[in-house]
């Protein structure tokens, strides 16, 4: 029996490792998404069975196309007895004819990013990317995504059957973009993949603000795309500054479930090891003069890590990175960061200067107004800085978020 | 594969347009259609009179009855469109962005729909 089990958990690891890979070549196989899932998980229920007899095989990835192919084929065929569809029968007989391509690798990359690509295509919405993705790429189930994203298993079981009927009926290709539309569609990749993050990392409701299997998720979805794409500059710049934020996971919520602000954080237990591989990728994508907004986040990310102490932290660095960044994108957002970074690097009335003309675009962003009572707090203007933190209460849902900003309203009132 | 590709845009917006503008888009329809023929992926295509020159019919416990008007009062209205051939889809939304009226409404991409026997 234990042994058993040793083999079972051995063949778990192996279709973990190969999972992705097997289906990407499945999909282009019999190019059909649904298909390819249900035959890769009958072939796993065959090894699970024939690999506890005779042993997990020299190159399981191959025995998994292969047998997966197998019962693709069995499974069109009781479709084309069924239907009679002219176009299946045909469809049918091309694929018995096609030897099963081998060697294992060649063109896996190739079949990868068709997966990926067709996944986070343009025409479906952002959360049926996210699903897709999560689902096919990441191996997650439709449980654990519908637990990651607080929906209802049902919603995001048919959100998945949504996604996938559009990609059959309305005809999405499964191919790779071509040079002219490919950084349209990465970008697109790129923002399902940091979606990703960020909802791990500051879940927006709820009470767990930290949910580390996505996080992880993303990160090892961030290191394929580094992978394929070994010279993209926004590629590395983001998957730079995942882990540059990843890096102080453990300081950013104390043992209560409160919030820590970054001056506040013990940088003893930043992960170094995260941050200088956070630091290289930025320096590597800063390096391909095809960088972005995520590598000028990522390489403001890398100061902040950089520093020993909150007070060493170079904030005139950080400012001129957000004047880029504010350059390239216009969003109000990060206008937002740079006038706190201002009054870091200048002082605090010009950093207010700096915040006051954005209240029109941000005022109903409970961040916006967090920043500011902030800055009064540290001037000193306690009326007025009790005034934003309930201006900002009113606007924010996420509990860490409201129990830190109502300890600092209690120590402005008393 | 077979896609609709249906043409919307305010027709307030085209009575506001100069006669010489009005021109030029005739144009860009001209020669949108020529290539599309030329490239034998056209399978149909017309322009609509205004939704002014619109009835709807219902047939409710066996009585029709005629509305004066299109069926649902929107921002921008059906004014016409293409029926073509495209692998896929990447191809038929980068025909759609090549219809003139894509720069000023919006072009609604529609698979045809494949009847099983």
């Amino acid at each position: 029996m234990a042994e058993r089990e040793d083999v079972a958990r051995a063949i778990r690891g192996v279709v973990r490792e190969h999972h992705r890979w097997v289906l990407a070549r499945l999909v282009r196989v019999v190019r059909d998404l649904d298909l390819a899932e249900d035959a890769l998980q009958s072939a796993l229920e065959a090894a699970l069975a024939q690999w506890a007899e005779d042993g997990i095989p020299d190159a399981p990835r191959a025995w998994l196309v292969r047998t997966a192919r197998f019962k693709a084929i069995d499974a069109l065929r009781h479709r084309t007895m069924r239907r009679g569809k002219a176009e299946e029968v045909g469809w049918l007989e091309t694929l018995r004819r096609e030897p099963t391509p081998e060697p294992e690798e060649l063109g896996a990359e190739d079949d990868m990013l068709r997966l990926i690509f067709v996944c986070c295509h343009p025409a479906m919405g952002r959360d049926a990317q996210v699903a897709l993705t999560l689902r096919t790429i990441a191996g997650l189930t439709t449980e654990e995504i519908a637990r990651a994203f607080l929906v209802p298993v049902p919603t995001m079981a048919q959100r998945l059957v949504r996604a996938k009927k559009k990609i059959q009926r309305a005809g999405v290709p499964y191919r790779v973009p071509g040079r002219r539309e490919l950084d349209e569609r990465l970008a697109s990749v790129l923002a399902v993949v940091y979606l990703v993050f960020n909802e791990g990392y500051t879940a927006s409701q709820g009470a767990t603000h930290v949910r580390t299997q996505l996080c992880d998720v993303a990160i090892d979805l961030g290191a394929e795309l580094v992978r394929l794409f070994p010279e993209h500059g926004e590629v590395l710049g983001l998957v730079g500054l995942m882990h540059l934020q990843d890096s102080r996971r453990a300081t950013r919520v104390d043992a209560a479930g409160d919030l820590v602000l970054l001056e506040a954080q013990d940088r003893s237990r930043w992960d170094r090891a995260r941050i200088d591989a956070g630091v290289a990728l930025t320096r590597s994508a800063l390096r391909t003069g095809s960088w972005g907004g995520y590598a000028l986040q990522a390489a403001i990310a890398a100061v902040h890590a950089e520093a020993p102490t909150a007070e060493a932290t170079d904030w005139a660095q950080i400012v001129l990175l957000y004047d880029r960044l504010l350059e390239r994108t216009g969003s109000a957002v990060v206008a937002l960061n740079r006038a706190v970074a201002i009054a870091f690097a200048r002082g605090l009335d010009e950093g207010l200067r700096a915040l006051s003309e954005l209240e029109e675009a941000l005022t109903g962003y409970h961040l916006y107004w967090a920043a500011k009572a902030d800055l009064l707090r540290r001037r000193g203007d306690f009326q007025d800085a009790a005034e934003s933190y309930r201006a900002a209460l009113a606007r924010c849902e996420n509990d860490a978020e409201r129990r830190y900003l109502e300890r600092r309203l209690q120590s402005v009132v008393s | 594969m077979q896609y609709m590709l249906l043409i919307y845009e305010n027709e307030g917006l085209n009575e506001s347009r100069t006669p010489e503008d009005q021109g030029a888009i005739i144009q860009g329809y001209m020669a949108f259609t020529e290539e599309l023929q030329g490239s034998k992926k056209m399978i149909a295509g017309d322009a609509l009179e205004p939704i002014a020159t619109a009835t709807t019919v219902r047939v409710r416990d066996g009585e029709t009855t005629l509305t004066d008007g299109p069926f649902a009062e929107t921002k921008e209205q059906l004014g016409g469109y293409y029926l073509i051939e495209a692998a896929d889809l990447d191809e038929a939304t980068a025909i759609a962005a090549k219809i003139p009226t894509a720069a000023t409404g919006s072009i609604e991409v529609r698979p045809v729909m494949v009847w099983e026997k």
